[in-house]
C-alpha cells in the first residue's frame, strides 16, 4: 500500500514537473536550475559573509573573530540576545498558553470575539507595535500620564527603556504564537482521550499533566521555536527601547554604522550560529505529532453554569480585549492629532484628518508606493520560486536534491533578518558578474530581493505542506481523463493548493510590507519603505505622521491577514 | 435471578435533552451482577447518550418525582464525576493515549488509584495476559494492529477492576474478518472476569451474540428489553420487529375467519393467518400490518387460496437460503415497501412440503402464503404512527 502510494504520488509529481520543460528537457534540469537560483540567493550570501569575516589584507585570518572574542561588549550582546530570547519564550508561553486554554475550552459571552482579538498582534508589524507601546507606556504616553495623574506623581511612574521594556513588547507581540499553536493543538485533541483519563479515575490536574500537555508538546515546541527565532532576530524593540542595552541585531547595526565592516560580519556569523543552534536544539525536542491522524472529536467546551461567573469571565475577557486593542486604538488616535497642536494637555485638544491629507503630497506618498510595489513584486516572485521549489522537492527523483531544495527554502526562516541584510549587502555591493555578484545596493532592486529571500520560507513551506496534503490520485484522475499538464495544473492542482498558497503569500506580503529590520540596512532615500518613514517622522517629532503610516501598515497587514493569511493561523502552521 | 443480583445497576428514568432536542426519554433499565446488557438501536436512537450518562460524561436531566438517577449496588452515583464512579469504558476509537506505551496505558488507571509500583506492574501484566497480549507492555500504541488496540483498550478498562464495564461500539472499528474473532475474545474476557457490562451497538448480530439481554432503543425511547429469542420471536413493537432481523410488512384489514382469520390486502387478495399469529385482540375490519420474517413465507402457485399473487422480481442466492423478491399484484399500499423479500428454503424437500412450490425464476407468477410451520411466527400490529405499540 505504502509503496503504491509513493509511486503514484511520484508519478503525478513527475508528470507535472515536466510541464515546464515542455517534455523535451529531462525533468531533472528544473530542480537543478532551482537549486542553483536558491543557492545563489540564500546560501551564497551567507557563505560570502563568512569568508569575508575570515579574510584580511594579506589572506585568510582569524583576526576579526579573535577581536570579537576579546571584546567584552560583544560577549555581553551575545549573552543578552540569548537571555532576552529565552525570557521572551517563557513570558510569551505564560500568557499565550493559559489564554488559549481559556478561550478554547470554556464558553462565556463574547468568547468568539475575544478569540479573534487575541490573534491580532500576529498582523501587527513589529515596528508599529513598538511605536504604539511608546505612545501608550512611554514617558509621555497615555497610560503613563493617567497613572501619573492618578497617583499625583511629579514625574512619569516608569521609564520605557532597557530589558524590561523589550520584554514587555516581546510578550505582547509573541504570546500570539503560543496562543495560536496551543489553540490549534487543543482543537485537534481527541475529546475521548480526556474522557478516557476521567473514566480511569484521573482528576483534572492529572489529566492535564499526563494527557493534555504531553499531547500538546508538538504545538508547544512549535510555539517556542517560532518565538525563540523571532526574539533572537527582534530588532525594532531593542533598537528603540534598548539604548545602551545592545543585543546582537542592534550591535551589528552599530558596528556597521561605525564603519567596522569586518566586525559586523563576524557578529553576523555569530548571530546566525546562535539561531541555528537554537533551531537544532528545539527541533530535537519536538517529537512526533501524535495527535495528528486521530479521528476523534474535539472535547466539549466547559460551560460556566453560574451567571455571576459567566459575567465575571466576560468582564475579565473584555478588559483583556481592551488591553490588546489599546496599541491599535492609540495608533489611530495619534494619527488624528495634527502637528504642534498637542503640547501639555492630558488628551489631544484637536483631532482631524490633516495628517492623512498630507499623503496627497508626493513626498509623503512615496514610502507607501514603495512598500506596496516592493512587497507585491517580492511576494509574487517568492510565490513562483517557492511553488516551483516545493514541486521539485516533492518529486520522485528528488531524493537528496529535494532535501537540498527544502533546506534552502527554509533557511531564511532560521536566519535573523539582520544577518540576511548584512549578507546581501556584502554580496551585492561588488561588481563581479562572473562570481554572481552585482552592484544592487543603492538600486531599487536590493530591497525587493531581500524581501523575496525572507519570504521564501513562507511561500515555499506553505506550498510544500499543500502539495504533501494533496491526494496524488486527483492528478492521476485528471491525467486519466485526458487533461494535459497545463490543464491538470490549472484545473486541479492550483485550485486545491489555493488556500495554502494564499496563506503563504498573505504572510509574505505582510512581512515585506511592514519590514524594518532588513530595510534599515539596505534602503536608499528613493526606495525608503513605510517603516523607515515611521522612524524618521518619529525622529522629527512628527508623531502624527508616523502614526498615519503606522495605521496604514496596520490596515494593510490586517487586510492581507484576513484575506489570505488566516488558514495557517487557524491551523497553527 | 435473585433480587440483589437483579438490582446491581439501576437506571431510573434517565432523560437527556440538548437544547430543544430530546435525545433520551425516561430510560429505565436494570442489569444484574455479571450480566451483559446490550443497548441496540440505529444511530440517533439515544444509546450512546445513555452510555455517556452512565459513564458520567453527561448529566441526566432532572426528572419529576426524583427520577434521572443512576444506582450501582444501591449507591446513587448520579452526582459523581466519571473519575469517582469506578466504571471501566472502552471507547469506539479506543482513545488509547498515543504518547504512552501499551503498558503505560494499562497502568494509567492503576496509578490514578495510587497503587504502589509493584502492584501496578503485576496488574498490568495480568490485564495484558487476560486479553492475550502478554509481553506487549513496552510496545508503542501506534505499532500494534487495530484488533490489538481494541484488546489493549479492554485491558486498560479492566485493570482497575471497575464495578461496571461500558463498551461503546467496541467492534465497529475493525474490519469484518477480524470482528468475528475479536468478538469471541471479548466475550471470553468479559465472562472470565464476570463483570457487569453495558454494550452499545447498532449491529443486531453483535448485540445478540454478546448480550444476555438486549434493550432496543429508537428515537430516544426504549422499545423492548429481553433475551434475543424474545426480541426475535415476540417483538413488542413494529420497530423492534423491523429492526431485529429481516421482516416485511403487508398492510391490510383484519378479517376474522374460521381458523385464525386473514389479512385482506387493499389491492385484493388476502393472506390466511396461521393460528400461531396472536390476533385475538383485533376487531374485524381493523387496519393492520402483517409483519413477517422471510422464513415465515412460502411460495405457492398464483391462484392458491390464502395466498396473494405476485411476480418474482429477483432472486438472491445466499448459500443456505435463497431470497426471492416478489412484487404483489396491485401493489401494497403506498406506505409500506413495494417490494417484499421472501426467503425460500433451499432444500428440495421443504419446497415439496410446501405443496406445489418450486424454485422460481424472475418474472414468474407465484403466490405468497404464510408457511404452516410452527417456527418463527409472524406478528400482527395495529397500524399507527411509526414506532407504535404491539397489538
Amino acid at each position: 500500500m505504502k509503496l503504491r502510494a509513493f509511486r503514484s504520488r511520484a508519478d503525478a509529481t513527475d508528470a507535472v514537473l515536466t510541464w515546464r520543460a515542455g517534455g523535451k528537457v529531462p525533468p531533472s534540469v528544473v530542480p537543478l536550475a532551482l537549486a542553483f537560483v536558491l543557492a545563489w540567493l540564500v546560501g551564497y550570501p551567507l557563505l560570502l559573509t563568512l569568508l569575508e569575516a575570515l579574510r584580511g589584507a594579506g589572506g585568510w585570518t582569524l583576526r576579526w573573530f579573535l577581536a570579537f572574542f576579546a571584546r567584552q561588549d560583544e560577549w555581553l550582546a551575545l549573552w543578552r540576545s540569548l537571555w532576552i530570547s529565552l525570557a521572551s519564550v517563557f513570558l510569551a508561553a505564560a500568557v499565550g498558553v493559559p489564554l488559549a486554554f481559556v478561550l478554547e475550552r470554556t464558553d462565556f459571552p463574547g468568547r468568539r470575539a475575544l478569540a479573534s482579538i487575541a490573534a491580532l498582534p500576529v498582523a501587527l508589524p513589529p515596528l508599529v507595535g513598538v511605536i504604539a507601546f511608546l505612545f501608550l507606556y512611554g514617558e509621555s504616553g497615555f497610560v503613563s500620564h493617567a497613572v501619573q495623574a492618578l497617583l499625583r506623581l511629579d514625574h512619569a511612574p516608569w521609564r520605557l527603556a532597557g530589558p524590561g521594556a523589550i520584554l514587555l513588547v516581546h510578550t505582547y507581540s509573541f504570546y500570539v504564537y503560543f496562543y495560536l499553536f496551543t489553540r490549534a493543538g487543543l482543537a485537534r485533541l481527541d475529546g475521548a482521550l480526556l474522557e478516557a483519563a476521567a473514566a480511569l479515575g484521573a482528576g483534572r490536574g492529572r489529566t492535564l499533566w499526563r494527557v493534555t500537555l504531553p499531547l500538546l508538546r508538538p504545538a508547544l515546541v512549535g510555539g517556542a521555536l517560532l518565538t525563540l527565532m523571532t526574539a533572537l532576530a527582534s530588532f525594532s524593540a531593542p533598537y528603540l527601547f534598548g539604548g545602551g542595552f545592545r543585543v546582537m541585531p542592534t550591535q551589528i547595526l552599530a558596528s556597521k554604522l561605525n564603519g567596522e565592516r569586518e566586525m559586523a560580519q563576524v557578529e553576523t556569523v555569530m548571530l546566525a550560529l546562535l539561531a541555528l543552534a537554537g533551531l537544532w536544539l528545539l527541533q530535537r525536542g519536538g517529537g512526533a505529532d501524535l495527535a495528528a491522524g486521530v479521528r476523534g472529536i474535539a472535547p466539549a467546551r466547559h460551560r460556566m453554569a453560574s451567571p455571576a461567573r459567566r459575567a465575571a469571565a466576560a468582564a475579565v475577557g473584555y478588559a483583556l480585549a481592551l488591553v490588546l486593542l489599546l496599541p491599535h486604538l492609540v495608533m489611530v488616535l495619534i494619527s488624528l492629532v495634527p502637528a504642534r497642536t498637542w503640547i501639555a494637555q492630558a488628551f489631544p485638544p484637536v483631532l482631524d484628518f490633516a495628517n492623512y491629507a498630507q499623503l496627497a503630497d508626493r513626498g509623503h506618498l512615496r514610502p507607501v508606493v514603495n512598500s506596496l510595489w516592493m512587497a507585491a513584486v517580492s511576494t509574487a516572485a517568492a510565490l513562483a520560486i517557492g511553488f516551483a521549489a516545493a514541486r521539485a522537492a516533492a518529486g520522485r527523483k528528488s531524493g537528496r536534491m529535494g532535501r537540498l531544495l527544502e533546506t534552502l527554502v527554509a533557511l531564511p526562516w532560521a536566519i535573523p533578518g539582520t544577518v540576511f541584510a548584512v549578507a546581501l549587502a556584502t554580496t551585492f555591493s561588488v561588481d563581479a558578474p562572473w562570481l554572481g555578484r552585482f552592484v544592487l545596493v543603492g538600486t531599487p532592486w536590493i530591497l525587493p530581493l531581500a524581501y523575496l529571500v525572507r519570504s521564501l520560507p513562507l511561500t515555499g513551506r506553505a506550498a510544500l505542506a499543500g502539495l504533501r496534503g494533496l491526494d496524488p490520485a486527483l492528478e492521476e484522475a485528471a491525467a486519466g481523463l485526458g487533461a494535459g499538464r497545463w490543464r491538470s495544473l490549472a484545473r486541479v492542482t492550483l485550485p486545491l493548493l489555493r488556500p495554502a498558497l494564499a496563506a503563504g503569500a498573505g504572510l509574505a506580503f505582510i512581512t515585506a510590507l511592514g519590514d524594518f529590520v532588513v530595510s534599515i540596512v539596505l534602503y536608499t532615500f528613493d526606495t525608503r519603505p513605510i517603516a523607515i518613514e515611521i522612524l524618521s517622522n518619529l525622529q522629527l517629532q512628527d508623531l502624527g505622521m508616523s502614526a498615519v503610516y503606522g495605521v496604514l501598515l496596520m490596515a494593510g497587514s490586517t487586510a492581507a491577514f484576513f484575506l489570505w493569511g488566516r488558514e495557517p493561523a487557524r491551523r497553527g502552521a | 435471578m435473585s433480587n440483589a443480583m437483579a438490582d446491581f445497576l439501576v437506571l431510573d428514568r434517565l432523560g437527556k435533552s440538548f437544547g430543544a432536542n430530546r435525545v433520551l426519554r425516561d430510560l429505565s433499565l436494570v442489569a444484574g451482577r455479571g450480566e451483559v446488557l446490550a443497548l441496540l438501536g440505529p444511530s440517533g436512537s439515544g444509546k450512546t447518550t445513555a452510555l455517556r450518562l452512565i459513564a458520567g460524561f453527561e448529566k441526566p436531566d432532572p426528572a419529576p418525582g426524583g427520577g434521572g438517577r443512576i444506582l450501582v449496588e444501591g449507591e446513587d452515583v448520579t452526582a459523581h464525576p466519571p473519575a469517582r464512579r469506578n466504571f471501566g469504558m472502552v471507547f469506539q476509537h479506543y482513545a488509547l493515549f498515543p504518547h504512552l506505551s501499551v503498558g503505560e496505558n494499562v497502568a494509567f488507571g492503576l496509578e490514578a488509584r495510587k497503587l504502589d509500583r509493584g502492584q501496578v506492574s503485576r496488574r498490568v501484566a495480568e490485564a495484558l495476559a487476560l486479553v492475550d497480549l502478554p509481553g506487549f507492555a513496552a510496545r508503542r500504541v501506534g505499532e500494534i494492529s487495530g484488533g490489538q488496540q481494541q484488546r489493549v483498550a479492554l485491558a486498560r478498562a479492566l485493570a482497575p477492576e471497575p464495578r461496571v464495564l461500558l463498551l461503546d461500539e467496541p467492534l465497529s472499528n475493525l474490519d469484518p474478518a477480524l470482528r468475528e474473532r475479536t468478538r469471541r475474545e471479548l466475550e471470553r474476557a468479559i465472562r472470565r472476569v464476570g463483570i457487569t457490562t453495558l454494550l452499545v451497538t447498532h449491529e443486531q448480530e453483535e448485540a445478540f451474540d454478546l448480550g444476555d439481554r438486549v434493550a432496543v432503543l429508537q428515537g430516544g425511547e426504549l422499545h423492548q428489553v429481553g433475551s434475543p429469542e424474545e426480541l426475535y420471536e415476540r417483538p413488542a413493537t413494529r420497530f423492534v420487529a423491523g429492526f431485529v432481523g429481516r421482516a416485511s410488512g403487508l398492510a391490510g384489514t383484519f378479517e376474522p375467519g374460521p381458523a385464525a382469520g386473514m389479512v385482506r390486502l387493499a389491492a385484493g387478495g388476502g393472506v390466511a393467518l396461521w393460528p400461531g399469529v396472536p390476533a385475538e385482540e383485533l376487531a374485524p375490519g381493523e387496519t393492520v400490518e402483517l409483519v413477517v420474517r422471510p422464513e415465515a413465507l412460502v411460495l405457492t402457485s398464483p391462484g392458491s387460496s390464502g395466498a396473494v399473487a405476485g411476480t418474482v422480481q429477483g432472486r438472491r442466492y445466499a448459500g443456505s437460503v435463497t431470497y426471492y423478491r416478489v412484487s404483489l399484484d396491485g401493489g401494497p399500499t403506498q406506505e409500506i415497501q413495494e417490494v417484499q423479500e421472501i426467503q425460500e428454503a433451499h432444500e428440495v424437500q421443504e419446497i415439496e412440503v410446501a405443496a406445489g412450490v418450486r424454485a422460481a425464476a424472475p418474472g414468474e407468477r407465484v403466490g405468497v402464503a404464510l408457511a404452516a410451520v410452527p417456527a418463527p411466527p409472524a406478528r400482527i400490529f395495529r397500524r399507527g404512527p411509526p414506532g407504535g405499540g404491539p397489538a
